[in-house]
């Protein structure tokens, strides 16, 4: 692998950017391999990285059915930030965030992570007592918070609706500075082009069909290009948790669901912070391209779609209108979506499963992109040596039977409701 | 959106119904604990066709079994639910 640099480019520039090599091999699949990988998203990807370099483990395949990045890495509204309320949370996010400010570094590749900040606005003083709370549960945790007054809110959105007929009337803020945003395709190659360097086979176009199992434990999978032998295989699918689990016969408390969003045309800089909504379901960023990038509510009953319904669509819009008026002004020009694996606690899941050799990490809601580097170093752990990373062991599958779930809205089994 | 058409009322707009659950989470009062925490907190979670229980929220207020696929949003069938 040809290191990228300023130098590089510039060598480039004399003999026409001929130099390059190509980020990643496309390597046909070995017979067998140590660790399988199930799914090219970043998760997939970064586990496949941080086996290779911290666990040496390099005999490895990631095994993706589509192109990398195809599934939610490249369809989330890319939000960076560790202000969780409950402690196991935001303790696994914020090792996640201390990966995200080094990665670009780390990966030799310009993942465009952008700290601008990421703000939660207040309608009422209820919202502003729960912010409060978490704000200072964060900082005892030495994570930063701030909370903000509506006059600091206003001066770091000045296209804020502030006047008294507001429909969300806006009561002040916390912020978290060192959140943001960065570039999710960009998450995907890097990781898949340090992994590579590092002898790990990214192979596309690969469905993992069945699960081989001999005595209680895995043996391989079958895919779409043949049977691949494996020693240990650890599913990482994001939407797709349950039908790859019920290869394996495991039923999980996970539920699929669709969640949208959507970007209008791009315009000069006009929001240049994150802003999320303590009461509301609306998140909106502009992207480095100029989009406004908005996102909502997820469809709320099962499905594997990736098609969202037209009026979660013109809830988020109508929200997000209500919120910056101006934006009432620009024409979206794309809408997508992806299929979310809901958890029954909304909290991941990084886990042993009752098959020996069997892994899974799944269960990220609409939240797992800011996990990707902590997601992928955690799991690497738990394939590695078979027991979990600490920050990651609250998230073990067992929490539910145990009672012991990290339930960040409190409302239990029920993901319709999250 | 979905059109679901209800026994009672007939074709409505799926704004007026919500989704609770798929039937195999249904835990009756007479349950064992464990197989009620098994029903309660695990899901088959299919890709195609799945049976579901639907509330006629703002409309008649009956409980349904939807059959619905989870990839085409296809509906096969519409019943009223007899627990
Ligand atoms: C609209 C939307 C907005 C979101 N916004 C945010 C946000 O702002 N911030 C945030 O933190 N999170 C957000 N998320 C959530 C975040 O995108 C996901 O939690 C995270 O990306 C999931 O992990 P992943 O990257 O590995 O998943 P994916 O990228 O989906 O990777 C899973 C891969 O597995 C592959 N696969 C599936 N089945 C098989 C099989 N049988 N064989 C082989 N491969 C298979 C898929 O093709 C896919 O590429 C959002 C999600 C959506 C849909
Ligand atoms: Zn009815």
């Amino acid at each position: 692998m040809s290191r990228y640099s300023a130098l590089a480019l510039l060598r480039g520039a004399l003999t026409g950017q001929k130099h390059w090599d190509r980020a990643w091999r496309d390597p046909e699949p070995k017979a067998s391999y140590d660790v399988i990988v199930i799914g090219g998203g970043g998760h997939g990807l970064s586990t496949a990285y941080y086996l290779a370099k911290v666990h040496g483990i390099r005999n490895v395949a990631v095994l993706e059915k589509g192109w990398i990045g195809g599934g939610n890495t490249g369809r989330n509204t890319t939000i960076v930030r560790s202000n969780y309320r409950q402690p196991a949370l935001h303790n696994f996010f914020d090792f996640a965030l201390g990966l995200w400010e080094g990665m670009s570094d780390e990966l030799n590749f310009n993942v465009m992570f952008s700290p601008r900040g990421a703000m939660f606005l207040g309608h009422s003083d209820s919202d502003m007592t729960s912010l409060a709370q978490r704000g200072d549960a964060l900082r005892c945790a030495g994570i930063d918070a701030e909370l903000l007054t509506r006059a600091q809110v206003q001066k770091l959105v000045p296209l804020l609706d502030m006047s008294p007929a507001a429909r969300f009337p806006i009561y002040g803020g916390m912020i978290q500075r060192r959140g943001g945003t960065a570039r999710h395709d960009a998450v995907a190659w890097g990781y898949a082009r340090a992994a590579d360097a590092l002898g790990v086979d990214v192979i596309q176009n690969c469905e993992v069909t069945g699960l081989t199992i001999a005595g209680g434990r895995v043996a391989g999978v079958e895919t779409t290009r043949g049977a691949i032998g494996a020693g240990r295989v650890g599913i990482c699918v994001a939407g797709n948790s349950g039908p790859v689990a019920a290869l394996a016969g495991i039923k999980l408390p996970i539920e699929a669901q669709t969640l949208q969003a959507f970007v209008t045309e791009p315009v000069k800089p006009m929001i240049d912070t994150v802003i999320m909504s303590q009461s509301l379901h609306c998140y909106i960023s502009q992207s480095d391209k100029g989009g406004i990038v908005l996102g909502g509510d997820p469809d709320q009953f099962p499905s594997y779609a990736q098609r969202g319904l037209p009026n979660r669509l013109e809830k988020a819009a109508a929200e997000a209108i209500a919120l910056v008026p101006a934006l009432s002004r620009l024409r979206m020009v794309r809408c997508w979506s992806g299929t979310t694996d809901m958890s029954f606690d909304g909290s991941p899941i990084i886990s042993t499963l009752p098959v020996d050799g069997l892994y899974l990490n799944g269960g990220w809601c609409y939240g797992g992109f800011k996990a990707t580097p902590g997601s992928g170093f955690a799991y690497a752990q738990l394939l590695a040596t078979g027991a979990p990373h600490p920050l990651a062991a609250p998230f073990g599958l067992d929490r539910f039977a145990r009672g012991a779930t990290v339930d960040e809205a409190g409302v239990g089994p029920m993901p319709q409701l999250r | 959106m979905l059109s679901i058409d209800c026994p009672h009322c007939g074709p409505r707009a799926q704004s007026e119904f919500a989704y609770d659950r798929t039937l195999d989470a249904i835990v009756p009062l007479a349950m064992p604990p464990a197989e009620a925490m098994r029903a309660l907190y695990t899901r088959a979670n299919p890709r195609g066709w799945s049976d579901e229980l639907w509330h006629h929220r703002f409309g008649c207020r009956a409980w349904l079994v939807v059959r619905r696929h989870t990839v085409t949003h296809a509906i096969e069938s519409v019943i009223g639910y007899a627990p």
